[in-house]
């Protein structure tokens, strides 16, 4: 024991220490954060799956799950796809800016055949689940209503091409899953050919 | 028998401090001899715990934390298991009261500035455990797995998802999949039980040690340290126990009889305490019509839902109700008033005060009502009294008129 203590010597053993076990927690807590991330079967569960879109009625809407989500199918009449072009100038992003479909559907219709919209049921907000409201100016949704989805969480509002309306709170489209045709009514979710989703 | 008792107390503490505790924080701690009914709801908040604890072990030893088997376990609890239904109803009814004190107790602290100096680590130990309760309530809510559990939790966990750059990765390391699953379920079962009521049964130690070294404040603002007599006791203060001990008793008991209510004649408080969309099933394919959180977060909601997006984005919204939880922190250097107590404060902080309980409560409303385009602007409205009530402090405390402090606390 001497009274002449080395104060930097005992400074740099200090830090040094310190940095040594820091690197010691950091690695021995590693294992702990990664076993809360998707376990290999959590990430196996997403494989495409196929629908038969033949039993669909013009004017309504299937809903199959997804991947854990609901993926909607709407056969849209004539008259819904003619009412798309009409209010361009409500939309938050009328030609599909945002990438939330795959190159093949960003058009009018947001669609690979038009008459069938196929849409992840997801809101863009929050994650709820919209409601279909097809029907023309209903008493709760207002007179200028042509036809869409209204999430009741939080009251965003989308039309038949799963577009959002302005000044709601949804900041962009809902997204169109990768998805291809086998035949002309045979349809597969979540694999388009150019690599699963 | 009495000798027994002294010999074993004085056998343990040669061993243990057990009898300076007890004189260090309850018979000799002094709290001011004027406190008034608003000072209930430490006592009751803490009789609260002890109550979620006791009755959530014994709901963990029938329900069963597995996507296929929790919603029908929660129904076995109540039909089948022996007093089962009392166990879950003290639960349910617990966490909501657990709020009405907790809220009430954070009242009477803003009211009587409870939170200056030298108070300010306990005010923010106190909003961590309010933090703390939130996330144990939020994880809780999903374990009977009800549509609200589910689409509550799906609500939530998103607003993480907004972050920019790391949200969706945050919010499937929150969910540990990429939808709420049963793997969500399970380690929201985890941390509901063993995670966070350990770290709130510690924060809540480090609450009343923060507490019992700087001293209770009262009603009036004023110190009561600074007058002291021969042997250094506060003159205006008096011991803990016994008088403050009965006092709390009476508490308890008035407490206990509004909670037996409850829990017998109206546990699910009209859909408010318990959701009657919770009755149902999760099923991740549909939301209710209409979903709302349970009351306690509503505030909180109604800022969220009153923010458009801006640069097509959410995160907006969730950044102004992460800034309104967290707002209280700042208490303690934002209000620059003379005077702590709302007794002497000047018209112009009673005026902010009362605007901002009517923004918080008229908030909770809006917060449970479906969004139509009036009940938003509403929202917008007292989202800016909300939030003007923690930016303009550091204006209206410096300029208000206060009236002079006593030198002594008033008492009758």
């Amino acid at each position: 024991m001497s009274e002449n203590v080395d104060n930097n010597k005992r400074r740099l053993l200090i830090a040094a220490s310190a940095a040594a076990g820091g690197v010691a927690a950091v690695g021995a807590g590693a294992p702990f954060v990664l076993s809360l991330m998707p376990s290999e079967r959590a990430k196996a569960a997403g494989a495409p799956i196929e629908v038969d879109v033949s039993g669909i009625e013009p004017g309504t809407m299937m809903s199959v799950e997804w991947q854990g989500k609901p993926v909607w199918i709407v056969h849209r009449t004539k008259e819904m796809l003619d009412i798309l072009t009409s209010h361009d100038a409500e939309l938050a992003d009328p030609t599909s800016e945002v990438p939330q479909q795959p190159e093949y559907c960003n058009n009018a219709t947001r669609s690979i055949k038009p008459e069938f919209l196929v849409v992840l049921g997801v809101c863009t907000h929050l994650g709820c689940s919209p409601t279909f409201r097809p029907e023309v100016a209903p008493a709760d949704l207002g007179a200028n209503w042509a036809g869409g989805w209204f999430c009741p969480c939080h009251g965003s509002r989308f039309d038949l091409a799963a577009r959002v309306f302005k000044g709601v709170p949804a900041p962009t489209n809902l997204i169109i899953p990768p998805h291809k045709y086998l035949s002309e009514t045979r349809l597969v979710i979540g694999d388009d050919s150019k690599g699963k989703a | 028998m009495m000798n027994l008792l002294t010999k074993l107390v004085g056998w343990i503490d040669e061993r243990f401090p057990l009898v300076s505790m007890w004189k260090e924080h309850v018979s000799e701690y002094y709290a001011p001899k004027n406190f008034n009914f608003w000072y209930f709801f430490g006592s009751l908040a803490m009789l609260l715990l002890v109550i979620q604890i006791v009755s959530g072990i014994f709901l963990t030893m029938n329900y069963k934390p597995d996507a296929l088997f929790a919603f029908t376990s929660v129904e076995y609890i109540m039909r089948d298991v022996q007093w089962g239904w009392l166990l879950r109803y003290i639960h349910s009814t617990g966490a909501s009261m657990f709020f009405v004190v907790i809220y009430l107790h954070m009242f009477r602290g803003i009211m009587y500035g409870s939170y200056r100096k030298p108070r300010e680590l306990l005010w923010i130990i106190g909003m961590i455990i309010y933090l703390a309760l939130m996330g144990e309530a939020f994880m809780g809510y999903l374990l009977p797995w009800g549509q609200m559990s589910f689409w509550g939790a799906q609500v939530i966990v998103n607003l993480f998802s907004s972050v920019p750059f790391i949200g969706q990765d945050l919010a499937i390391l929150i969910r540990g999949d990429f939808v709420v699953s049963d793997i969500t379920l399970n380690r929201f079962f985890a941390l509901h039980v063993v995670a966070i009521p350990l770290i709130l049964v510690l924060i809540v130690i480090a609450h009343l040690v923060a507490l019992h070294e700087v001293g209770s404040n009262n009603p009036d603002g004023i110190e009561i340290k600074k007058h002291k007599d021969a042997n250094g006791k506060p003159l205006d203060g008096i011991p803990f126990h016994p008088y403050y001990t009965v006092k709390d008793g009476v508490g308890v008991m008035g407490f206990l009889i509004v909670f037996c209510a409850i829990v017998f004649f109206a546990p699910d408080m009209g859909g408010y305490f318990l959701e009657y969309n919770n009755f149902v099933p999760a099923n991740p394919m549909k939301t209710p019509e209409h979903i709302a959180p349970v009351w306690y977060f509503t505030p909180y909601y109604a800022i969220l839902r009153a923010v458009p997006p801006l640069f097509g984005s959410q995160f907006p919204g969730v950044v102004a109700m992460g800034i309104a939880t967290v707002a209280f922190f700042f208490l303690p250097w934002l209000d620059r008033g003379k005077v702590k107590s709302i007794r002497y404060r000047g018209p112009l902080y009673k005026a902010f005060l009362a605007s901002f309980v009517v923004s918080f409560v008229g908030l909770g409303w809006l917060g449970l009502m479906p969004s139509t385009p009036t009940y938003t602007i509403f929202s917008q409205i007292l989202a800016v009294v909300y939030f003007a009530f923690f930016l303009l402090m550091p204006w209206y405390t410096k300029i208000d008129k206060c009236k002079p402090e006593p030198d002594r606390v008033t008492f009758k």
